[in-house]
């Protein structure tokens, strides 16, 4: 109630002071109105630039190819078909794009980059948290650093030795350069977490008698478990999506074609229908976006069930 | 006192410091070898490379310490393009950076109150940045086609728009403004606005976070003193914003800096879109010049370390004057 006029008079003596250009307050409420429709406007703009992109991936990925060249502007296809996706995933000798394969390779260098970079990260990230060591502190701002270092510094080198090792072409290879680009921040976040451990805890599970490495692998990592998961999701992400080390490496071998690779390699010829490499796209995209809505809420349930335990 | 506490603590063998000291090196020290390994190693011998005469169809005799040279980076400079290049590359780090960071800042003051839907929203935002960029591209490339695309399509409604725009393949195009003709470099404009879709959740993400932070009173406060919406965004949010802004403004322009896929995915390096990481590229795969591409990389990260060295140089200045 107080408020109310005395922002009235502040107003009105704001107004006065440059030139009496009309009343503060109904300038101030017009101001309010004017913020209100951008406002409106601009959600309404960032939902259409984010979302209808994707609806367009999704849409061409069921429209028959004849209906995109017949008519590129009509969105909704009059009849949806699945044959683009029969067409993608089947292996090559079924007349198909073999996308299943890649999805395979894909998984498996995806998932092994983020057994190798937790595995790598979790002891450093434990140690920059919780230990006083001689070079602590240098030690952590060489792992930001580092996660500051170019690609195509590391890609020159990586393609020679692999060339030399002739690990050109293996899928273990992929996995170690995609260790090699994740492992500085997956230290960073870890260690953020691993920060927030109470001591405590572990001070208890020391005078039971736990070593330090059972005490962080029986009790630290259990806590940090939502931590885990978040920076595994970012290592996998990373590597599912990645693509210039993928093509430096693997592109002789269509048998070890990750899906980003395989979709690039198909989207610069004209043999394949672009809706069926839509279809491609949308098989592409789906499991990173699943993945991170899925972990949205994993994360948020980990945080709060980590709150009660204490 | 003190004497007391330090012989207490020498007597205990060895002491609770020093063990933990060691534990902890023994800790870090797998993850520092993995790191050494897999991108100290790889970095330093960029370096070496560089001044190596070095193709790969030799590289089995070329020993580490031997045949130093110049050459490299002799063809390096002297290759047709290299400075329109550098230009390129400069104009796209800055033109990415800067408008992601200002479409974030829309986005997030847009999204700043609650409102039905907004953690939809919210969730979908972020859909450019973790799509796989291979997908994103293709759709872009697929929507902006000439030929069966649907913004060329739905465009051609539009007054002015007579022709197909061949958005990705014309390194500059005829633009006619209340009667006046502008060439514009499209492919490489088309290439910065894809970074921007890309990449301003990013920036969105950081600033949302640290607008949730800002105490609600000093915007009352300036409310009451008769400020208005631009006036708070200018003296009261903007002042609360900077230091993310200028923390996002050096991630993202290093990362664009030296971005390949993007640009290689939608153009291929093609109209004028000739980014240097391309050109590492290009030299590496095109002509198996290993000791080119590695001069070229390193060039790419002298001319960053450089400007961030401009960068913060300017900054602390400015530190120094407002102190």
């Amino acid at each position: 109630m107080s408020a109310r006029p005395a922002a009235a008079r502040a107003g009105g003596t704001a107004g006065d002071a440059v030139g009496g250009r009309g009343g503060g307050r109904a300038r101030g409420r017009s101001g309010e109105r004017t913020v209100s429709v951008l406002r409106r406007t601009a959600i309404a703009f960032f939902a259409a630039v984010t979302v209808l992109p994707f609806l367009y991936m999704l849409l061409l990925s069921v429209k028959p190819v004849e209906q995109l060249l017949a008519d590129p502007g009509g969105l909704w296809p009059r009849e949806a078909t699945w044959s683009t996706y029969r067409d993608v995933l089947l292996p090559a000798s079924s007349g198909g794009q073999g996308f299943l394969r890649m999805l395979g390779n894909s998984a498996l260098v995806s998932l092994a980059a983020v057994a190798l970079a937790l595995l790598a990260a979790v002891p450093g990230a434990y140690a920059v948290a919780r230990l006083r060591f001689f070079g602590r502190r240098r030690v952590g701002v060489l792992f930001l650093a580092l996660y500051l270092f170019p690609a195509t510094l590391l890609a020159v080198p990586l393609f020679v030795i692999f060339a030399r090792l002739g690990l050109q072409g293996s899928l273990g290879g992929l996995a170690v350069v995609y260790v090699a680009q994740t492992v500085p921040v997956s230290v960073h976040m870890l260690r953020n977490y691993f920060a927030t451990v109470p001591r405590g805890v572990e001070e208890a599970a020391a005078l039971d008698g736990c070593s330090r490495p059972q005490t962080v692998c029986r009790v630290v990592l259990p806590l940090a478990a939502p931590s885990l998961a978040a920076t595994g999701l970012y290592v996998f992400v990373i590597a599912w999506n990645e693509f210039l080390f993928a093509l430096l490496f693997l592109v002789a071998e269509p048998g070890k074609w990750t899906v980003s690779l395989g979709l690039q390699q198909l989207a610069g010829g004209v043999e394949v229908p672009k809706t069926v490499l839509m279809a491609g796209s949308v098989v592409l995209t789906v499991p990173v976006v699943v993945l991170f809505l899925a972990a949205e809420r994993l994360l948020a349930e980990g945080l709060t069930s980590g709150a009660d335990r204490g | 006192m003190s004497t007391v506490r330090r012989a207490v603590g020498r007597r205990r063998p060895p002491t609770l410091a020093a063990r933990e000291n060691r534990a902890g090196l023994a800790f870090v020290s797998p993850t520092v070898a993995v790191v050494a390994a897999v991108v100290l190693l790889p970095v330093v011998w960029t370096a070496v490379l560089a001044f190596q005469d070095a193709r790969l169809a030799d590289i089995q005799e070329t020993d580490l310490l031997s045949g130093w040279t110049l050459e490299n980076f002799r063809r390096v400079f002297a290759a047709p393009g290299f400075w329109p290049s550098l230009w390129t590359t400069l104009f796209y780090a800055v033109g990415g950076t800067a408008g992601s960071i200002l479409l974030g800042l829309a986005a997030a003051l847009a999204l700043r109150r609650p409102f039905r839907g907004r953690g939809l929203l919210r969730g979908a935002m972020l859909l450019p940045y973790v799509a796989p960029v291979v997908a994103v591209a293709f759709v872009w490339e697929v929507a902006l086609s000439p030929q069966y695309g649907v913004v060329n399509e739905w465009g051609a409604r539009l007054p002015g728009w007579d022709a197909p725009v061949p958005f990705l393949s014309s390194r500059s195009h005829g633009v006619s403004v209340l009667g006046a003709q502008f060439e514009v470099p499209l492919a490489l404009l088309t290439v910065v606005a894809f970074e921007v879709w890309r990449y301003f959740p990013f920036a969105f993400l950081f600033l949302l976070a640290r607008l949730q932070a800002v105490p609600r009173e000093l915007e009352e406060a300036a409310t009451v003193d008769g400020a208005g919406p631009a006036q708070r965004l200018r003296y009261v949010l903007l002042p609360q914003l900077m230091p993310v802004i200028a923390l996002l403004a050096v991630l993202r322009f290093i990362m664009t800096f030296n971005k390949f896929d993007d640009v290689y995915l939608l153009t291929g390096g093609g109209a004028g879109t000739d980014v240097v990481a391309v050109r590492v590229y290009d030299f590496l795969t095109a002509r198996y010049d290993v000791g080119a591409a590695a001069a070229q990389a390193l060039v790419l990260a002298a001319v960053l370390m450089l400007l961030l060295g401009l960068y913060f140089g300017f900054f602390a200045d400015r530190a120094e004057d407002e102190a």
